[in-house]
């Protein structure tokens, strides 16, 4: 018998019972139902939620991949600087790749195993399907931590953004907040010493703080938060060969997700676009204040604020948050001219927060939890516009 | 004989319960949500609440039928002034740390909107006596729930328990924190103690689904 076979079986045996909503998951997740709808309208369409899903997943697992070299490769640098020399020679490695198996696949697997069981006692609790939803939550958790996040820290988070992002408010597509930046926003708050500083973003950076040879693993935003010079040159920034969360720092792999899911109309391209306008818009307002002496170097605002504004897209997580958090079509403003605010504020708040504010360098998924709370007005205001202007011509025509 | 009639022990009891003034009514929220961060702080809280309304029912009962009903705001406003500078005044002469800890919520009492609610919904038209139980029924359930809230907020937060440590030292890596616990820093900060009324909130209305409104 196949799998398919079993699995059918298992699901109509379980029919009716409080366990089948696990049994259904597990079925069409891996295939197409035998059963066909009778009677009545037939709409077929591939790209249910599942599919959907899937795409967004795909365009993460570069990231991912990226993420899982950049791990050993930033932990053997630390080491040894040298290596820093010649990137692209000693950067896809097996040792570098074998770090990140042992330090991002638990991430991953905690990650999808706690969120996927939460959302599995609810079905079965509250007697509805499981929801795909979590599907790409799982795979953003992982990459928008830092490489040293203790695990049991990750599970509490897990279930707290589960629950209280998203099941309260009736599940997968009810949800008002982004439940993976709401999961990055507890990590946050509840234990900053693990999610922010220069010793959490390599892997063993802690342990070799202790010792003679420490090297600072700061991300460059908090080099510049703290006024100090940056090693990395601007290829390494887009490139992603810096340290950060782990799948975030790849620029250029992160656009590629993006150009995946704009082709494959999973992705809102106007809201990315936004994204790096507003970004860019603010990025340069607060060059021309540097160039225009307003500040000097002796301010404690000065190290970001003089940062140029094409290095304040590549640097932190502006870009993963752009592609991969705002375009989130639950959490986004829906219509069109409701987007282009959404995302330019977006990028606007998240360069405002990172410059002004140096205790939270990575001010982007505060600006998106922020603007997330914001959609539904945005697109109220822009339909009631809509509805005003349509009204006014309607009036004009009749006079 | 029961030291109290059905009805009198119901005016102590339901808003433990079912009539809740925080979770029910959802009355109270501001200080439930600023002095819980500390266990000692939320009995403290709940203490000086159950003086303040228990004998300011009992007195604007007393008085309901000469206040003139224009001016009867501000006469409530006067009484439980009064009363909370009292309330104010014993926390200072005995306890000034906690005072500064509790700092301006202390005088928030008077802003406090269980304590007006009681005092127009049920002062104003019950005698003395049944103002009294009303008083400390309504003050007992609303410092149940700062009790419980500074409870797992303390305890999740600091990992102490009205300043023991409970789960061991945190910098001397004892107890739970030998094994990598850490304090959740996100316990002390106002926004969870919103989410952790909200949880009780859930958890109260799944047990009892009358309390569930209809929309």
């Amino acid at each position: 018998m196949s799998l398919k076979q079993n699995l059918h079986n298992l699901k109509e045996k379980y029919k009716g019972t409080k366990m089948a909503p696990a049994f259904n998951a597990i079925h069409t997740f891996l295939y197409m139902p035998n059963d066909v709808t009778r009677g009545g309208t037939h709409i077929k369409a591939a790209d249910d939620l599942k599919r959907t899903m899937n795409i967004v997943i795909m365009a993460m697992v570069p990231c991912l991949l990226f993420g899982m070299f950049n791990a050993g490769y930033q932990h053997y640098a630390a080491i040894d600087a040298s290596l820093r020399d010649n990137v692209l020679v000693n950067f896809f490695t097996f040792d570098n790749f074998w770090i990140g198996i042992i330090k991002v696949l638990p991430l991953v697997i905690v990650s999808y195993g706690v969120g996927l069981g939460v959302e599995f006692i609810f079905a079965i609790i509250k007697g509805h399907e499981v929801e795909e939803g979590y599907l790409v939550t799982g795979m953003l958790v992982p990459l928008i931590v830092p490489i040293d996040t203790p695990l049991w820290m990750l599970a509490v988070a897990v279930v707290f953004g589960v629950v209280i992002g998203k099941e309260v408010f009736g599940g997968t597509g009810m949800n008002i907040l982004n439940p993976a930046l709401t999961i990055r926003a507890f990590l946050f708050f509840a234990y900053p010493t693990w999610m922010s500083g220069d010793k959490v973003w390599v892997y063993d950076a802690v342990n070799r703080a202790v010792t003679a040879d420490a090297i600072s693993g700061e991300t460059i935003l908090g080099s510049y938060a703290q006024n100090q010079e940056v090693i990395y040159s601007n290829f390494d920034k887009f490139m992603g060969f810096i340290p950060g969360s782990v799948g975030e720092t790849s620029t250029l792999l992160i656009l590629l997700g993006a150009a995946f899911l704009v082709f494959t109309k999973i992705g809102s391209w106007r809201i990315i676009v936004a994204t790096f306008l507003g970004a860019a818009v603010m990025g340069l307002i607060f060059n021309q204040v540097v160039t225009a002496n307003i500040i000097t170097d002796s301010s404690k605002f000065y190290g970001l604020m003089s940062t140029a504004w094409y290095e304040h897209l590549m640097i932190g997580g502006l870009a993963f948050g752009a592609v991969f958090m705002a375009t989130d079509p639950v959490t986004a403003s829906q219509t069109n001219t409701g987007k282009w605010i959404y995302g330019f504020l977006i990028g606007f708040i998240s360069i405002m927060i990172r410059v002004f504010n140096p205790a939270y360098p990575e001010g982007v998924f505060l600006a998106i939890l922020l603007m997330n709370v914001f959609a539904p007005t945005i697109d109220h205001y822009v339909v009631q516009g809509n509805v005003k202007r349509r009204l006014n011509r309607a009036k004009l025509k009749t006079v | 004989m029961a030291l109290l009639s059905k009805k009198d022990a119901a005016l102590l009891t339901d808003p433990l319960t079912d009539n809740n003034p925080i979770t029910v009514q959802v009355l109270g929220i501001c200080s439930a949500l600023a002095i819980t961060a500390e266990l000692k702080a939320s009995i403290v809280m709940a203490i000086s609440v159950m003086a303040v309304l228990g004998v300011g029912n009992v007195v604007i009962s007393l008085l309901r039928n000469i206040i003139p009903s224009k001016i009867r705001i501000i006469v409530q406003l006067v009484i439980v002034a009064a009363l909370v500078i009292i309330v104010d005044l014993i926390l200072k002469a005995f306890s000034y740390e906690l005072s500064k800890t509790l700092s301006v919520f202390v005088g928030l009492i008077i802003t406090n909107c269980i304590i007006m609610g009681r005092f127009e919904a049920f002062a104003l038209g019950n005698g003395p006596w049944k103002s009294f139980l009303d008083g400390l029924g309504n003050s007992a359930g609303y410092g149940i729930i700062l009790i419980i809230v500074g409870f797992f907020r303390e305890l999740l937060g600091s990992g102490t328990l009205l300043g023991f440590k409970v789960l061991g030292d945190p910098i001397e890596k004892t107890g739970l924190y030998a094994f990598g616990y850490e304090n959740n820093g996100f316990m002390l900060l106002s926004p969870m103690a919103l989410i952790v009324v909200g949880i009780i909130i859930w958890v109260q209305r799944s047990k009892n689904k009358t309390l569930i409104e209809e929309n």
